[in-house]
């Protein structure tokens, strides 16, 4: 039941409105709204219930198994957020004067410090609020410093196929035409394609590394060559990042700007779907291009770096200087983390992910690339089941919901037929894995025995497979009294 | 490692299962010249209780002023309820909602939140969010572009009122894709856009005209004369509206004779905390004709296979990770706990709640308003009608005066000059509701005495009026 449908017109949550209605003579009439907003009306209690009980239809992290290929759904510490709410911060009016937020500034600082050191690039800007967004200012910034050369006639980005969506669709919005670049059946980017599409209207190329098949490409530094060679810049999707941390830096492959997710890699909260940040990392010659503000520190004071003093930058992407709250998170959990366990972070994570990968291929499951090391994450392709019995992977994907797993990543890549990308991460337990496991194999025995059980699932769910041609067609996108 | 759960032999046997020595050995496929060496530059880990302590002193160091600055960003109250439940595992942990059966909580949440914001609005569709105000207008400004057929020019005319930050964010965003961004000049006496600056415009092809009401100054447009105007010139009407505003007064969709086409703007008033300036969410509303030209996620009520009501995201075709180079943006993420914030906010409040709240922060920045320009040495700017902040000048250099007053913990208001150097040694201010009157006379007296010091002779100060 909705909210509205709760609502008795009178009633109020009386504790949370100011006493009295407050005249206000001197807006003029014609300009004072003349009907209510439709808003609920009712108490307190009712608005605590109802919240909590639609939280317990989620699935969750907190309550969940949750792995959802390359969205790196690890367990997002309670200190990051108890913490990064402490009254001091929360009260922060983000136009306040450095001078009353050196403590603030001191952690955004710092962590931008960190981020540098674990990417290997020179300069760093937080401001972007999102991945899509600090894919839009890598990208914008390699515009801007192409321009600045006079070089202004190169007009395409090259985009491997197994890229995010976000990839291409930001290229356009920078102004580019994509060009997609194949991948050769071992998951690397196909090099004879990849040769023939480089040349003088090459701006750069965006490259996630691992890939979002959840392999390492192998070859990135001759990659780098080429694209180096024909005066174009390589951009670094950091959705993988979490594979990486601490083994190898995007700075020492060859890449000229990054972004990561820290909603990903360093476990901010996924929010049921934001917010995230995007910082971006750049090499020294597109750090006068960096979005404003950054922070900056003279060994006294911290404070703002702006337009003015960069007066090459991209410019600003918010009103203010982004998501501090998620920022905030970030440094926390990297303050917890330290050193030794950024380090550890990669480590696990492949481990988890390889053994899981070990044991679906011991269950009869086939990998879309066999004889690869799964990174943090790999695919499963589930052509065989479709072919043999007609199941497919979104049946695989709504039965594990029933066993109470999050399903992995569907029909991502493009490119994998009836794939389910898997990512466990490093803070998943063995034994969690192994149910994961036995969940699998047991929904293999169904799709062999009674398929419809997978084809009717989910059956434990507060709701069945929904008809999402009939919300498209028949668009309900909100509520009316007079529509019930 | 504070949140790996391995043991010794957890390890060995998964090493075991993999047919690997060691953990090194999963990563033989990176070459070995690019790996890195031990990560310097990042500090010792610490556990909770240590990070505990840092993150305490941090935020005690930055004090918390008495804050009587807005300029995109208020101090409201926020009920208790809004983050206990914000900040449940199943909405803090929880990834977008794209298997609906295992995430209706979030997709009816969402559903609910777009009905309050068409409410609020007075349109007919929102979406789930973006990313804040500011980048909320420049999603708008595509919008336009792209859902205004008649128009091939890509031009948008921006009034100078309009939030600096968010004209600026807005340049950054729409600058590469063949977009023009004009800008039209306010009243120096009202502070507003006048509808004679755009005679020159008339008869010219324009995509839309953006009005922001409450204006960046407060001041209250006039928002049916300017809507009819962009209307009979067959460009769109870009509102940008403060949520709490629109509780009072009239919302976007009722503007002129047939209503704004795409409202956006801030959601922090709603149940947000200020934050250092986010996360916060942008708001998106639109008329019905539009909404296949709206980016970001949109949640629809559907049915499922035993014909009972359920949630889902839909019109996905209009979004990058179906449509690619051709996605109507490239944006992915929402502010969904945000949304989260702000839907158990707007039903706490209520139309009610919420319009006095509204009233409050009203009354409260007129007294204060009355209590600063008591001192000679302060006036109004601006000689229109305002809700909840106005700028004020002083005939003092303002600069020593905010200095002298955050000695004082108190945060007087935003320098208007950084934005607009022609209105001089202006302040812009704001007092919520949160505000007392004993936070004003703080100011006030406050602000007085600084003025005192400054000017040797003093200016005098009036009796008070009210």
């Amino acid at each position: 039941m909705l909210i509205f449908e709760q609502s008795h017109p009178g009633r109020r949550a009386l504790a949370q409105a100011p006493h009295q209605p407050a005249e206000t003579p001197d807006i003029p009439d014609e300009l004072l709204r003349e009907e209510p907003p439709l808003l609920p009306a009712a108490s307190e209690m009712q608005v605590v219930r109802h919240y909590t009980r639609l939280s317990q239809k989620n699935f969750s992290i907190d309550t969940q198994f949750y792995p959802l290929g390359s969205c790196t759904m690890k367990y997002n510490p309670r200190a990051c957020n108890r913490l990064a709410m402490l009254p001091g911060f929360l009260a922060r009016h983000p136009l306040a004067p450095v001078s009353m937020g050196q403590g603030f500034l001191a952690c955004m600082y710092e962590l931008q410090e960190m981020l540098k050191h674990v990417t290997g690039m020179p300069a760093v800007s937080l401001s972007p609020a999102a991945g899509a967004q600090g894919e839009f200012t890598g990208v914008a910034m390699i515009r801007a410093y192409h321009d600045a050369n006079g070089d202004t006639a190169r007009n395409e980005i090259l985009v491997p196929d197994a890229a995010h969506g976000t990839n291409p669709a930001t290229a356009v919005m920078c102004g580019y035409k994509v060009h997609e670049i194949p991948t050769d059946r071992n998951g690397d980017v196909d090099m004879e394609a990849l040769r023939e599409a480089v040349g003088p209207h090459t701006a750069g190329i965006m490259l996630t590394n691992p890939s979002t098949l959840g392999v390492f490409e192998r070859r990135i530094e001759e990659i780098a060559g080429i694209i180096h060679e024909a005066g174009g810049l390589l951009y670094y999707d950091g959705a993988n990042l979490n594979a990486i941390l601490g083994k190898v830096r995007p700075g020492d492959m060859g890449f000229d700007v990054i972004h990561m997710n820290l909603h990903k890699t360093f476990s901010t909260p996924h929010g049921g779907g934001g917010p995230g940040a995007g910082p971006v990392g750049v090499s020294k010659r597109l750090e006068p291009f960096l979005p404003v503000p950054v922070v900056g520190f003279d060994g006294d004071e911290y404070y703002w770096i702006t337009e003015d003093v960069r007066p090459q930058s991209i410019g600003r992407l918010s009103a203010f200087m982004g998501n501090a709250g998620v920022l905030m998170r970030a440094y926390i959990y990297a303050r917890m983390l330290g050193s030794e366990g950024m380090h550890r972070v990669a480590d696990y994570a492949t481990l988890n992910a390889n053994y899981l990968m070990a044991r679906l291929t011991d269950a009869g499951f086939d990998l879309a690339f066999p004889g690869r090391r799964a990174t943090h994450e790999f695919i499963v392709t589930l052509k065989r089941q479709q072919k043999e019995l007609g199941i497919t992977a979104m049946d695989f994907a709504k039965r594990l919901l029933d066993y109470n797993f999050h399903a992995p990543t569907t029909y991502f890549p493009l490119l994998v037929p009836e794939c389910l990308l898997i990512e466990p991460t490093e803070t998943e337990t063995k034994e969690e894995l192994d149910g994961f496991v036995e969940a699998m194999i047991r929904i293999q025995q169904e799709a062999e025995n009674s398929p419809e059980l997978l084809k009717e699932a989910p059956h434990t769910q507060p709701v069945r497979r929904l008809d999402e041609v009939r919300a498209a067609k028949q668009l309900d996108l909100a509520w009316s009294p007079a529509a019930e | 490692m504070p949140f790996i759960p391995h043991t010794e032999s957890d390890v060995k046997d998964m090493l075991a299962a993999i047919g690997a020595s060691d953990i090194e050995t999963l990563f033989d496929e990176i070459p070995d010249k690019l790996r890195m060496g031990k990560l310097t530059g990042v500090p010792d880990g610490m556990n909770e209780q240590e990070v505990t302590r840092l993150m305490m002193e941090r935020a005690e160091q930055d004090g918390r002023p008495l804050c009587f600055m807005g300029a995109g960003a208020y101090d409201h109250h926020i009920p208790a309820a809004v983050w206990e439940i914000t900040t449940r595992g199943e909405f803090y942990s929880a990834y977008t909602p794209y298997q609906a059966e295992a995430s209706q909580g979030t997709l009816q949440l969402i559903y609910e939140f777009q009905t309050m914001m068409t409410g609020l609005t007075g349109l007919d569709v929102s979406n789930a969010s973006l990313y804040d105000g500011a980048s909320g207008l420049a999603e708008a400004v595509l919008m336009a572009v792209r859902g205004n057929r008649k128009s091939k020019s890509g031009r948008i005319l921006v009034p100078t009122t309009v939030h600096p930050e968010y004209r600026k964010t807005t340049h950054t965003i729409v600058k590469n894709q063949d977009i023009e961004l004009v800008e039209l000049p306010y009243c120096p006496e009202g502070g507003n856009t006048l509808v004679d600056s755009l005679a020159e415009y008339e008869g010219q092809d324009i995509a839309a005209l953006v009005i922001q009401h409450p204006n960046f100054f407060g001041i209250l447009e006039d928002v049916d004369v300017l809507t009819d105007w962009a209307h009979a010139q067959g460009a769109l009407v870009i509102a940008i509206a403060n949520p709490t505003s629109m509780a009072l007064l009239k919302p976007p969709g009722r503007w002129g004779e047939k209503g704004a086409d795409i409202a956006c703007g801030e959601g922090q008033p709603l149940g947000v905390p200020m934050m250092a300036g986010g996360p916060y969410f942008g708001y998106m509303c639109c008329k019905q004709a539009l909404v296949r030209q709206m980016p970001g996620r949109i949640v629809g009520r559907t049915i499922d296979r035993d014909e009972r009501e359920g949630f889902t995201l839909t019109l996905q075709a209009r979004e990058q990770h179906i449509r690619r180079s051709k996605a109507t943006s490239n944006i992915c993420t929402n502010q969904g706990l945000l949304v989260t914030a702000a839907t158990i906010y707007m039903s706490l409040l209520g139309a009610e709640g919420l319009r006095r709240v509204a009233q409050a922060c009203h009354e409260n920045t007129r007294k204060l308003v009355s209590a600063l320009t008591a001192n000679d040495c302060v006036e109004p700017v601006f000689n229109r009608p305002y809700f909840h902040e106005t700028p004020l000048r002083l005939s003092v250099p303002v600069e020593g005066v905010a200095r002298s007053l955050h000695a004082h913990n108190i945060l007087p208001g935003y320098l208007m000059a950084q934005a607009y150097p022609e209105l001089g040694d202006a302040l812009l201010v704001c007092a919520t509701e949160t505000r007392t009157d004993a936070d004003i006379e703080t100011y006030a007296s406050h602000l007085n005495r600084t003025i005192d010091a400054q000017t040797k002779a003093g200016c005098p100060v009036k009796p008070k009026m009210a």
